[in-house]
């Protein structure tokens, strides 16, 4: 199962790639003429080695405990990097250039330090960390990994960023499904406790720190960082409205930072390896190892700390044995979680997996989590699960999201079998558009995106199923009414399309296919 | 009916947490639950009004208080903003700089922002979002009680498409009708989730029952294990459910609201004197609505204030009857003045003997009239309809302070310690009992209680419930003295119970002598802590003309009584050969033990003055006709007067209310209430102690004095509604069946 070396066979297939990509080798094969500008040298990403992984247990192949972490290098010399204080430990973040691994992307350095307001120090509230392990992306498996083999990394990761923020204590926020996790995160924090590296005077640098875990109940919405904050005061799980941000009212009423397991798990290797060395994976801007997790139709799905900005085909290729079928039998691959929009095989070939790229291409790195679709999938049914995920997660808070989740779930269903007029896709299309950016959270974007991604790549796709279905069952209204069904002698309404010429013209020969 | 959102959003505190101005957070932040609470309280200080900063709305610069939310900056530049709630985005707005447009109510106002509420996005953004809250709601306008005063229908009338799109074969969401009692109806399809009355029962009523289960699309309001709303505020959600979805059981199906005349008056149900607003149609009262007054009731009323109303149709004198035998028979007035005037010549009374009752819903110009009355019948015996009625009260009628809420209500919110002696607001007072709660729940107020326990809406500390126990509060024992006394505001409150207690009179001396003691806190220039809770809506006009017996008056046993309005009297305190009359509106106890009826009119049927607790005059309005051969009031006894040989000196309304300036100005002053100086309450203060000293203590725990919430005067006793209700929350659903299943009939169900 371990990811780190890379055989030839994979070389070779990464060399047929070389017309796209340039490479860093193809300099070399090609003779210099006299004329030697050079180019500037390529950098070619991926390939992380072992001796930079930061998750040495990501597998769990190892003891999780106190006493195999502390082999693997977790808590040393901790004592020290506290010592350096907060701005330190702040300025090493910002430097390292270390985003939000949870999906949005926020440098974390930046959002560390709205913790440490001017006068910060007169104010007796309380502070906290919260860490986000409320893993619930469909697709996103990186955080478990963590929380079961390397517990005390994250632990360690509570202490350094607590210290950044000057938290008081760090609450760990478990997925509620996640039972082993838990009791590994609790066992770890037990043994940090008794080591001396928890509490009052953690480590010996004077520094009192408490770890709490809480345990979710099972909503996808928690994973929010509001709705996260008042599930853990024990009311419903509701994003709050923004502002007042959690860095001024948070947990409890208090100055609270949530952040996702991978961030602050990677803080205490930043600190003691330096932000330049974190700093030297990835493009800029988008610099570091994440931890990707690829599932769907490849030979070998994986969970794998690579670096940022690695090729999307060479992260399939590479680690998980290719997509089943081959590259060519790829339809599309969603790249960063259920939330973001599908890319199709074009497209996936070009990108990298980095924020800036995946913006690029419309799409999104969210969580990292890549789900590949190889041809046998019914790309539209997929998306259609999707929306009956968001459906169903939808806490109900704000209209656009609590009727148009439904309202897009049930014509999403309808597409699947096509039984829709054509003129439905863009009114569905406006619906995302309607429900986009008009929310407390970003479940409602969330909701729309997987559905503009379709329409955007699958359009043809979605009004062939149209036209076969129209051609077994004859004309369909707006809404899904048959026109066989339609009954005259009732009252119907007349603006369900089931006399519009057009409905009757709209056959696969006379529909122009669209881009 | 819009003013709950201003009120969470506007006011200081939306979540228990947060505030608008982060640089004004709370240090306090435990969340502590009070002696079995029934709320969470935090600990957020009252944030004060910061500096104004300006922005401009739709090229209109204006300048707010900073922490105000951007949908009072939009409001105060004249700008319309729609809005059902917190979340469902009816009020967005396009802020310059912002990618995507805002919600109003949630965005704090910024200096020298740019806002727009009239763009083409703000109006795509509008009919989106009403097309999304249109997809699951039914189509029931011609059938739904809310038609015609809808905020969905004007909303998308105003904003929305002028077509629909929703056409889905899966059709609209079914949701089931929940049981919330007899007073609130559901139709639960037309919910449209804003969570309004949720708040409202969780921030006001202290229903903490009624929340939202389920999530998305399938969130449903109720109270997850069934229950009906027992809270005496609970008809308030029908104002504040912007749809169809939470309406009036009462009312249903019976009006449009475009049918109906609409009256602005005041309620007499209480001693509050809420502001109401009657709908009638014809001579009937359709049903009665709060109007917003601030000072008052907010936008609060009770139930009974807004349910009672069927007791108007109900038990009605409406012909002056004279008693044959053991039967009344209906007679003309001329007829029925001569009987009495028979009836006193032969009764043979003179001087004290000659008795005036006044009851609990008598206006100030009858009392002033029977009160003159009585005195030209050269009689002094001006009894209230109370437990101990017949004597002066122990608190004297001499200094307004004695009698009235000087701390007025709305100062109820600035006390940070209130002491409840006697009293269960939560029922003398439902209106003023909510500002408690939300005082509790916001500020760090302590309450402290001395008297029978009950359910107030708020934890507070129980101190004890006899004379033996505020003796000890003033001693100094107890762990809510410490609170009282760290009280930068303090508050007493004394029900209008102590006053008809046997130990009142120990308890009022021991309480002067406190609060002449503490006056530099209860009673300065700014604040009057010590305050009497009246809980009947005549009884602060009586105190005020002098409605009270001489201590001669008292002890004569009377042969002429005249009850008017009193229907709480004792029967066997009325001699067996006295001559009674009865003056009132209902055929309730009163009336049956009089000799000569004379109908009156209900307040829903005058215009005449009355006067809170806090001793506010205010004026009431006659919404409808008086049935059959009634007459105002105060005309009859005008009437009267001039058949005994003693006729009143007025021959118009405003003529009454001349003889009320004479007695106090402050009866025709209205909506204002007038500050008793600090000088004149201390030394009303030294009177009550004086005039209270040397009481012997019998003991006696204090009692609640109303039992029964819904049922406490001739109007919600004839009240079908109050009837439900009472079987519904006071006696429970099997009251009066307790023997059904335990007989031997249950052997054949």
């Amino acid at each position: 199962m371990f990811k780190a070396s890379s055989s030839s066979q994979t070389l070779l297939r990464a060399s047929a790639l070389s017309a796209r990509i340039p490479r860093p080798y193809r300099a070399k094969l090609v003779a210099r003429s006299l004329a030697t500008v050079a180019d500037p040298p390529v950098r070619r990403y991926g390939g992380l080695k072992d001796q930079d992984r930061i998750f040495t247990n990501a597998y769990c192949r190892h003891d999780h405990g106190i006493k195999g972490a502390m082999s693997r290098g977790d808590w040393h010399r901790t004592k020290d990097i506290l010592l350096k204080g907060d701005n330190w430990i702040i300025q090493s973040i910002k430097d390292s250039g270390l985003r939000g691994r949870g999906g949005a992307g926020f440098p974390s350095g930046l959002k560390w330090s709205f913790m440490n307001k001017p006068g910060w120090e007169k104010d007796p509230r309380p502070r906290y960390l919260v860490v986000n392990a409320d893993e619930g992306e469909p697709g996103t498996c990186k955080d478990r990994e963590i929380l079961r083999g390397d517990p005390h990394k994250l632990i360690e990761g509570c202490l350094v960023a607590g210290r950044a923020m000057n938290a008081t204590a760090a609450y760990i926020y478990i997925r509620g499904e996640f039972y082993q996790e838990a009791s590994h995160v609790q066992q770890a924090i037990n043994e940090a406790y008794k080591a001396g590296f928890l509490g009052k005077d953690a480590c010996g640098s004077g520094y009192s720190f408490d770890v709490y875990v809480h345990r979710g109940a099972g909503a996808y919405i928690c994973g929010e960082e509001t709705a996260l904050i008042e599930s853990i005061e024990g009311k419903q799980g509701k994003p709050r409205l923004k502002p007042p941000f959690p860095a001024d009212v948070g947990l409890f009423g208090c100055p609270t930072t949530v952040a996702n397991v991978e961030t602050v798990a990677v803080a205490p290797t930043i600190c003691r390896r330096g932000s330049k060395w974190f700093a030297s994976f990835g493009r800029e801007r988008n610099q570091g190892t994440k931890l990707f997790c690829i599932s769907g139709h490849v030979n070998n799905p994986c969970v794998v700390e690579e670096e940022m900005s690695i090729p999307l085909k060479d992260l399939v290729e590479k680690h998980c044995g290719g997509v089943i079928g081959g590259w060519d039998n790829l339809l599309g691959i969603v790249p960063g979680g259920s939330s973001v929009p599908i890319l199709p095989i074009n497209k996936c070939a070009e990108v990298l997996m980095d924020f800036d790229s995946l913006k690029d291409a419309q799409s999104g790195l969210g969580t990292g989590a890549v789900i590949v679709m190889n041809k046998s999938t019914d790309v539209v049914k997929a998306i259609a699960r999707f929306s009956h995920f968001y459906k169903h997660e939808s806490c109900g808070q704000c209209t656009p999201c609590r009727e148009g989740t439904t309202w897009m779930m049930n014509m999403m269903d309808r597409m699947v079998e096509g039984r829709g007029h054509v003129r439905e896709i863009d009114m569905l299309l406006e619906l995302t558009k309607q429900v986009e950016g008009r929310t407390i959270c970003a479940l409602g974007d969330a909701a729309a995106w997987p559905i503009q991604g379709l329409m955007r790549h699958f359009r043809p796709e979605v009004e062939r199923r149209i036209a076969e279905f129209r051609a077994a069952n004859g004309a369909v209204g707006f809404g899904g009414l048959l026109k066989k069904d339609a009954d005259d002698t009732l009252a119907l309404p007349d603006n369900l399309g089931l006399r519009l010429p057009e409905a009757e013209a709209a056959s696969p020969a006379l529909e122009q296919p669209r881009a | 009916m819009l003013r709950i959102v201003s009120q969470c959003v506007a006011g200081p505190h939306r979540r228990d947490y947060s505030e608008k101005s982060p640089s004004q957070h709370t240090r306090r932040t435990t969340v502590r639950h009070l002696l079995g609470s029934r709320g969470r309280r935090s600990f957020s200080s009252t944030s004060s009004r910061g500096a104004d900063i300006t922005l401009t709305v739709d090229g209109k610069e204006v300048t707010v208080p900073q922490g105000s939310a951007l949908i009072q900056a939009c409001e105060a530049a004249g700008a319309t903003i729609p809005r059902f709630c917190y979340h469902d985005s009816m009020c967005l707005v396009e802020v310059e700089r912002s990618p995507k447009p805002v919600a109003s109510c949630a965005m704090p106002a910024m200096p020298g922002s740019k806002v727009f509420t009239n763009t083409p996005l703000v109006h795509e953004a509008r009919e989106g979002v009403m097309e999304f809250l249109l997809a699951n709601h039914p189509l029931d306008c011609p059938i739904c009680d809310q038609g015609g005063e809808c905020d969905l229908q004007d909303q998308s009338m105003r904003y929305g498409s002028d077509r629909a799109r929703f056409h889905e074969i899966t059709g609209k969401r079914a949701v089931e009708n929940k049981d919330l009692g007899p007073l609130v109806k559901t139709s639960m399809n037309r919910c449209i989730q804003c969570t309004r009355c949720v708040r409202f029962a969780n921030e006001v009523a202290g229903v903490e029952e009624l929340g939202t289960t389920g999530r998305g699309n399938d969130m449903q309001i109720g109270t997850y294990v069934a229950k009906t709303m027992d809270s005496e505020l609970s008809g308030n959600v029908v104002d504040l459910c912007p749809v169809g979805a939470l309406t009036s059981k009462p009312y249903a199906y019976h009006a449009r609201p475009w049918e109906l005349k609409n009256t602005e008056s005041i309620d007499v149900m209480d001693a509050v004197g809420s502001n109401i607003r009657i709908d009638s149609r014809g001579v009937e009262v359709m049903r009665i609505q709060p109007k917003t007054n601030d000072d008052v009731n907010e936008e609060w009323i009770s139930d009974k204030t807004r349910y009672a109303y069927d007791g108007l149709k109900f038990q009605r004198l409406t012909t002056p009857l004279i008693k044959r035998g053991d039967r009344f028979v209906s007679a003309t007035w001329e007829d029925a003045l001569a009987a009495i005037a028979d009836g006193l010549a032969a009764s043979g009374a003179k001087d004290d003997e000659i008795q005036g009752v006044v009851g609990h819903l008598t206006d100030a110009e009858s009392i002033v009239a029977l009160k003159d009355l009585i005195n030209r019948l050269g009689s002094d015996n001006l009894a209230l309809d109370q437990p101990g009625g017949n004597a002066a009260p122990v608190h004297g009628v001499d200094i307004r302070s004695n009698y009235l809420f000087n701390a007025t209500i709305p100062g109820v919110e600035k006390a940070d310690a209130i002491l409840l002696i006697g009293t269960n607001p939560r029922h003398e007072a439902a209106v003023l009992n909510s500002r408690i709660r939300k005082s509790w729940l916001h500020t760090g107020l302590e309450v402290g209680l001395v008297g029978e326990r009950a359910d107030t809406a708020y934890g507070y500390d129980f101190i004890g419930e006899d004379a033996k126990a505020l003796s000890n509060f003033i001693a100094g024992k107890g762990l809510f003295v410490e609170k009282f006394k760290n009280a930068k505001r303090p508050l007493i409150i004394v029900g209008s119970a102590l006053a008809e207690h046997p130990d009142g009179k120990a308890m009022y001396n021991d309480l002067a002598k406190f609060v002449e003691k503490n006056k530099d806190k209860l009673v300065t220039p700014e604040w009057n802590g010590f305050s009497i809770l009246q809980r009947v809506a005549s009884r602060p006009a009586a105190y005020e003309l002098g409605f009270v017996p001489s201590a001669k008056a008292s002890k004569t046993q009377p042969k002429f009584i005249y009850l008017l309005n009193a229907d709480e009297v004792d029967p066997k305190s009325i001699p067996q050969d006295a001559f009674v009359v009865y003056q009132g509106h209902h055929g309730d106890l009163g009336a049956q033990l009089a000799d000569v009826c004379l109908p009156g009119v209900a307040y829903t049927e005058k215009g005449v003055t009355w006067v809170n607790t806090e001793g506010r005059a205010q004026l009431g309005r006659a919404a409808v006709s008086s049935p059959g051969a009634s007459r105002e009031d105060w005309k009859i006894i005008r009437a009267l007067s001039e058949i005994v040989g003693v006729p009143l000196p007025y021959d118009d309304i405003l003529e009454v209310r001349d003889r009320l300036w004479d007695i106090s100005p402050t009866l025709v002053r209205y909506d204002v209430t007038e500050p008793t100086s600090q000088e004149i309450a201390i030394a009303g203060l030294k009177t009550l102690a004086t005039q209270t000293g040397g009481a012997k203590v019998a003991g006696t725990p204090l009692r609640k004095p109303i039992t029964n919430f819904y049922q406490t005067d001739p109007i919600s006793r004839a009240s079908v509604t109050m009837a439900q209700c009472t079987r519904a929350f006071v006696k429970g659903e099997n009251y009066g069946f307790s023997q059904v299943g335990k007989g031997p009939q249950a052997a054949f169900a």
